[in-house]
């Protein structure tokens, strides 16, 4: 059976896509999946860092995409999972180096090898975000509970609709529970209802990711903190796995608690 | 929003809420690539258009499009007992 591509892409910059990428591959991977992750954002390479493999690195994307070396020669295995391989980004080069039919190319490789290759997007609607979700199956879009990210989402949606590779899945991201409550950020159901698409996955604001980041460890390698968990219960719905959504709310009301005892579990 | 959680949310609208309308006010712009302008120009052809035959507050006119893309028109007639407004 041929693997899945999915792009990971959001519109406004920073919300968290290189983050996502970097985590749902290693999750994916320690489920047992054949997994490549592939760095779109050309001339600002990003991935190979938060991963933790830049010192490993000696041919890229455009390498593969001019016939310098072959795919597998390019691409980089993780050695803490066993199916883990990253597909960096040129740093030198500008996002004209990679057409969309350059990529749908890699990407029937990329197919062709593994169960899951994750596209990490540039931010913005030009030519980098053409090329990342030309070849894709699924789009993820990242968008934080603010009102210029999910207006960007918006739009992004547009557009990958207009390519009929819509209306894709959304992850919420740095999520503040408290601030939730107050009434000073936008709810999960209000992002829900405003974008009107299927809700992925909801990760918390988390200092463990700046440390994890900070170390070059994916934050699903050390698995306990809420993001770790949030990030791992969306590679299992990748998967097909029905998990219920996470429920930020750390320091929950009594009844609720309660109910989620009886429930058992998260 | 159920009809409870109004009544409690009546008076300061939280600042999340403000967030809320000003996106789906925004997003409908973009949507359907309407602009604010454009939306001015519309009001007024409606406004001469009717008041030909019914007298209107071009003040109370409100337009908007909803998420299923339906343009509503809220448009107030003028009392003829007209009492004095303030402004
Ligand atoms: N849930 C989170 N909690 C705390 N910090 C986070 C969280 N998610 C992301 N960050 C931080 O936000 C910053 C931006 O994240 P990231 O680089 O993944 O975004 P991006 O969308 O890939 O950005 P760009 O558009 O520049 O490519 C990073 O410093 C990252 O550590
Ligand atoms: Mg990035």
């Amino acid at each position: 059976m041929p693997g899945k591509v999915i792009t990971i892409t959001s519109g406004k910059g920073g919300v968290g896509k290189t983050t996502v990428t970097a985590n749902l591959g290693m999750a994916l991977a320690q489920h047992g999946q054949r997994v490549a992750v592939v760095d779109a954002d050309i001339g600002l390479r990003n991935l190979d860092v938060v991963m933790g493999l830049e010192n490993r690195i000696v041919y890229d994307l455009v390498d593969v995409v001019e016939g310098v070396c072959r795919l597998r020669q390019a691409l980089i295995r993780d050695r803490r999972v066993n199916e883990l391989y990253l597909l960096p980004a040129a740093q030198t080069r500008d996002k004209t180096a990679v057409s969309p039919a350059d990529m749908i190319q890699v990407c029937e490789q990329l197919r062709r090898e593994f169960d899951y290759a994750l596209i990490d997007s540039p931010a913005g609607i030009e030519q980098g975000f053409q090329n990342a979700v030309a070849g894709a199956d699924e789009v993820i879009i990242v968008t934080t509970p603010e009102v210029s990210a999910v207006r960007d989402a918006d739009r992004i949606i547009g557009l990958i609709e207009a390519q009929e590779k819509g209306p894709g899945s959304l992850i919420i991201n740095r999520l503040k529970p408290d601030m939730v409550r107050r009434g000073d950020m936008l709810s999960t159901e209000d992002v829900v209802e405003i974008l009107a698409i299927k809700l992925l996955g909801i990760i918390p604001e988390d200092e463990a990711i700046v440390i994890s980041t900070n170390r070059g460890t994916p934050i699903v390698l050390d698995g306990r903190s809420p993001a770790a968990q949030a990030l791992d219960n969306i590679a299992r719905r990748i998967m097909g796995e029905d998990i219920p959504m996470y429920q930020p709310a750390r320091e929950e009301g009594f009844f609720s608690r309660l109910a989620r005892m009886v429930r058992g579990g998260d | 929003m159920s009809a409870i959680a109004k009544l409690f949310k009546r008076k300061q609208p939280t600042s999340s809420q403000v967030a809320k309308e000003r996106l789906q006010l925004v997003l409908i712009h973009d949507r359907v690539k309407l602009s604010p302008d454009v939306l001015e120009r519309i009001k007024d052809d409606l406004v001469t258009t009717i008041s030909k035959y019914l007298d209107i507050d071009r003040e109370g006119l409100q337009i908007t499009l909803t998420q299923n893309k339906r343009l509503i028109v809220d448009m107030p007639l003028r009392e003829r007992s007209a009492r004095k407004r303030s402004g």
